[in-house]
């Protein structure tokens, strides 16, 4: 049976392993040249705006990492299967290196235009109070060890997590309030903003694919081993 | 429930060391707060609000984690499970004992604390007792949900402030800021109130709803 397993992990991945790392590549490498060759700078900003076509990006990828862990522990929960937990781990290890992006890219911003690095912004520090619920549900995983018991009580963080943005946002929004609101874009910003998002997207997911498959394999290793433990 | 809920008290009746551990550490949290800050500092209203609940918050996270400790170092959590009854049940139980002693350190911290101060005594602190059973209300919810889960990893010291200490960030900043408001005798029954009151009942459905799935074996 578990050769049967790994047989089919194989040959899924033999589509997406030669397909996503060359889009990805060359989603990247399009959005870098757009970046830095194509898009006009912006008229007060200058230079510096441009760190915004990867910052806004990395914002969304960050947030859709949450959803996906929101959604796979739901999953996990109701129909218990492995493959749901493993998505929802990897979904939130990648929101985390997201969102870090978010909270380095920002400050690099922040300093020459609003000259400071940090600013109790309401979404800045939704950001930061996002960042350390990630932090918090990929600690769990850590301390806790590994099993079905430790499944479910990530499930149950993953879930209360994103029940609790909304909650953070409003209480947020209520305290106090100077991000810079994109009003109108030139076409040419716009396009470079698709793509970049595109290339984010792709980055995502060949990330999240590389993760997942790991988990599996480590899932079946450790099959493998109990296997042969109980065969000797 | 009931019997649960009992025991509990009895619990600490008989041994008293959950309130008066509490009640120093409140205590020392504040004095720490007092010694860093000049007198001017103490007497604005919003200092003394933000030592109220940073005091409330890191004594009760240690209490909430007690209660469920002593569940589980004998195993008891299983014994309670296996009673026919719903675990909801057994999170009321849980999360309503939590609620009184955190209510009950809260009752001599609090007046203590501003007494400590020095912040005046008027009319509109009638309203406290109030704001602060508020506060303890979703803490006490949150918090019972992530110490059931922090008692079953290792290091459940440091994971249940990392786990839950963003989750409350909402109902601090509305408890913060109702506290802080009353203390200045300002008008607190505003939008902020009936947030805080909106996030309890958020919370309490929530701790309801999903402590099922984390003690179930």
């Amino acid at each position: 049976m578990d050769g049967v397993r790994m047989n089919t992990v194989t040959s899924r991945s033999g589509l997406a392993d030669s397909f996503l790392p060359w889009l990805t590549c060359v989603a990247m490498l399009a959005a870098l040249a757009m970046v830095f060759l194509y898009v006009p700078n912006e008229r007060v900003q200058g230079e510096v705006q441009r760190i915004f076509y990867f910052h806004l990006p990395s914002a969304w990828m960050a947030f859709l990492g949450f959803f996906i862990v929101a959604g796979a522990s739901a999953a996990f929960l109701w129909q218990g299967k492995r493959s749901a937990d493993l998505l929802a781990q990897a979904a939130a290890e990648l929101g985390m290196v997201f969102c870090s992006l978010v909270l380095l890219t920002g400050p690099l911003w922040a300093r020459p235009i609003w000259g400071v690095w940090w600013t109790w912004d309401p979404r800045l520090t939704m950001t930061l109070v996002l960042w350390l619920i990630y932090a918090a549900y990929v600690l769990l995983r850590v301390f806790a060890g590994d099993n079905e018991t430790v499944a479910r009580y990530a499930a149950v963080l993953g879930i209360v997590g994103v029940i609790d943005i909304p909650l953070i946002y409003i209480s947020i929004r209520l305290w106090r309030g100077i991000h810079p609101k994109v009003e109108q874009m030139a076409p040419e910003m716009a396009w470079t903003l698709l793509v970049c998002t595109g290339a984010f997207v792709c980055v995502f997911t060949w990330l999240l694919w590389l993760r997942l498959r790991s988990l599996h394999l480590r899932d079946e290793i450790r099959a493998l081993r109990q296997h042969l433990v109980a065969a000797s | 429930m009931w019997a649960i809920l009992w025991k509990d008290l009895l619990l600490e009746l008989r041994t008293k060391e959950r309130v008066s551990s509490l009640f120093v550490l409140a205590l020392l949290i504040i004095l720490v707060f007092v010694f860093a800050l000049t007198p001017e500092q103490l007497k604005q209203p919003a200092f003394g609000s933000a030592l109220l609940w940073v005091a409330l918050v890191f004594a009760g996270m240690l209490g909430i984690q007690r209660a469920l400790i002593l569940e589980q170092e004998r195993n008891c959590f299983t014994g309670l499970l296996l009673c026919p009854i719903d675990p909801g049940q057994v999170f009321f139980a849980k999360f309503l004992s939590n609620v009184f002693f955190l209510t009950v350190v809260e009752a001599v911290v609090a007046p203590l604390t501003l007494a400590l101060l020095g912040l005046p005594f008027s009319v509109s602190l009638l309203g406290l007792p109030l704001v602060l059973l508020c506060g303890i209300v979703g803490f006490s919810a949150l918090g019972t949900l992530c110490a059931a889960i922090a008692v079953r990893t290792r290091a459940r010291e440091i994971i249940l402030p990392l786990m839950l200490l963003p989750l409350l960030v909402p109902l601090f900043i509305a408890a913060v800021h109702v506290t802080g408001a009353l203390l200045a005798g300002e008008v607190w029954t505003g939008t902020w109130f009936r947030v805080l009151v909106a996030f309890d009942v958020i919370f309490v459905v929530i701790g309801w709803l999903t402590f099922g799935f984390v003690v179930q074996e």
